[in-house]
């Protein structure tokens, strides 16, 4: 929004501020946001209800506008920017004050492949949603993602590739994973450009998810399932 | 010799295919990726393939490889509609993730093996057998040499947001320039790509590698 420099975000009220954050965050405007959240803790928000009401949800509308081809990856790529930022304040007031814990989530991407861009924008948004995220960055052996989802206890693995030579390499994690009777212990989410569902089904995950957002919504589907199984077993 | 519009090329694609139906009896036609316009165009003229005809899609799908499948169907039933029956698809996978490969099945046309054009230019088992030392490189073509402004800068959306660069390229260490012409000023104008990337530069002539032997097949029978 390029009138943003004029807006007096002090005068808007909390409804106001909320909807203009939403416009600085599809605009990336990284200083509006963290003045945004300043305002809305100073007058009282919970800071889960700021990350969640203010961050999120603005982040959903970007990621619903990049996956209908109106916004694309710079601009995605400014959002998050602005978020993260903004989640910098956040992060350790949310520690404070008892935000729920969804679950822990370790990602990376996979071996041979250096690329993180949505690796990364995935990570951010499952923080947002109150998951705990490991991320082991690039290049990433199935050992190394073993290990790490025993070590932290995590829930979710998440393996993340651009590239169509090193997309086949989830398949050796997630074969890996059930030769030593680990694979039913952790849901494992992929993604990354040349994926599809398909290639999901195939290489044995539980899902295939196109973008940040749909990461988020599958993760806490599939570990609400998950809970609500052992809870029934 | 034969003017190019490494704009056109870029943005909109372009058709070398004869414009009246009748001229095209017989003939092949190739439906590539517009980065490939000027190689395929010039193997076809040094290999004497004269029944072979090309048209391009708009090389900036380079960026957006999920666009590649419906583009290239739209492309291949508009190349029937005009009356061509024997049509192959210049195109690797280009990350597409095996849809290409889906599209090729159903529609029973051939594309060129391999993930990538680098790939086919460098040699498929050669490309394969550097992947592990070339982790961190960036690949330019002749094509993207002339277009690094267009298709990665701007592509990229570096023109607006410079302080993407970190984001894009943080992990490469270097450009490999894969050539296939030997041409200085492609030379320097990949280098002053390097440059802009922040990264270390190398170039490797690869000619037109295995792209020569798929057209020669296009114009025998059904491609590579």
């Amino acid at each position: 929004m390029t009138e943003g420099d004029d807006i007096d975000l002090r005068a808007l009220d909390d409804e106001e501020l909320v909807q203009q954050m939403f416009d600085d965050l599809y605009d990336g405007l990284k200083p509006e946001i963290e003045e945004g959240v300043e305002i809305l803790l100073e007058r009282g928000w919970a800071p889960y209800d700021v990350l969640t009401k203010a961050l999120v949800a603005g982040m959903r509308i970007v990621g619903d506008d990049f996956r209908d081809g109106i916004l694309f990856v710079p601009e995605v790529l400014q959002a998050a920017k602005a978020m993260k930022a903004g989640m910098g304040i956040l992060k350790p007031l949310l520690a404070d004050t008892g935000a729920p814990k969804v679950g822990k989530m370790v990602i990376g991407t996979v071996k041979g492949d250096i690329h993180d861009i949505g690796k990364n924008l995935v990570a951010m948004m499952m923080e947002g949603a109150g998951f705990e995220v490991v991320d082991l960055g690039i290049n990433t052996e199935a050992d190394e993602y073993i290990k790490a989802l025993q070590d932290e206890e995590a829930d979710i693995l998440g393996m993340s590739a651009l590239l169509t030579t090193t997309m086949p390499y989830m398949k050796i994690v997630i074969d890996t994973l059930a030769e030593r009777g680990l694979r039913d212990d952790y849901i494992v989410l992929v993604g990354g450009a040349p994926l599809n569902e398909e290639f999901g089904k195939a290489v044995g995950a539980d899902a295939y998810c196109r973008d940040a957002a749909v990461a988020v919504e599958t993760a806490k589907e599939l570990i609400t399932r998950k809970h609500n199984q052992r809870a029934a077993s | 010799m034969r003017s190019f519009d490494d704009a056109a090329l870029t943005e909109v694609g372009a058709d070398f295919s004869p414009g009246a139906v009748n001229e095209r009896a017989g003939r092949a036609l190739v439906i590539g990726c517009g980065a490939l316009a000027r190689e395929i165009l010039a193997v076809l003229r040094s290999a004497g393939l004269d029944k072979v005809d090309l048209r391009c899609l708009p090389a900036k799908l380079h960026n957006a490889p999920q666009q590649i499948p419906d583009a290239a169907r739209r492309a291949i039933e508009a190349a029937r509609a005009d009356g061509y029956e024997r049509i192959s698809l210049a195109y690797a996978d280009c990350g597409t993730g095996g849809l290409l490969d889906r599209l090729c099945e159903e529609l029973d046309v051939v594309r060129m093996s391999g993930p990538h054009c680098y790939a086919f230019y460098d040699g498929q088992s050669a490309f394969a057998a550097r992947a592990d030392a070339e982790i961190g490189a960036f690949y330019l073509t002749d094509f993207l040499a002339r277009q690094f402004d267009a298709v990665v800068w701007r592509g990229l959306g570096l023109d607006r947001f410079p302080d993407l660069l970190e984001d894009y390229f943080g992990h490469y260490d270097r450009v490999v320039y894969l050539a296939q012409t030997d041409d200085p000023a492609l030379d320097s104008a990949a280098q002053e790509a390097a440059a802009r990337l922040g990264l270390a530069y190398e170039r490797r002539f690869t000619g037109y590698g295995e792209l020569t032997g798929f057209l020669v097949n296009v114009s025998q029978e059904r491609g590579a």
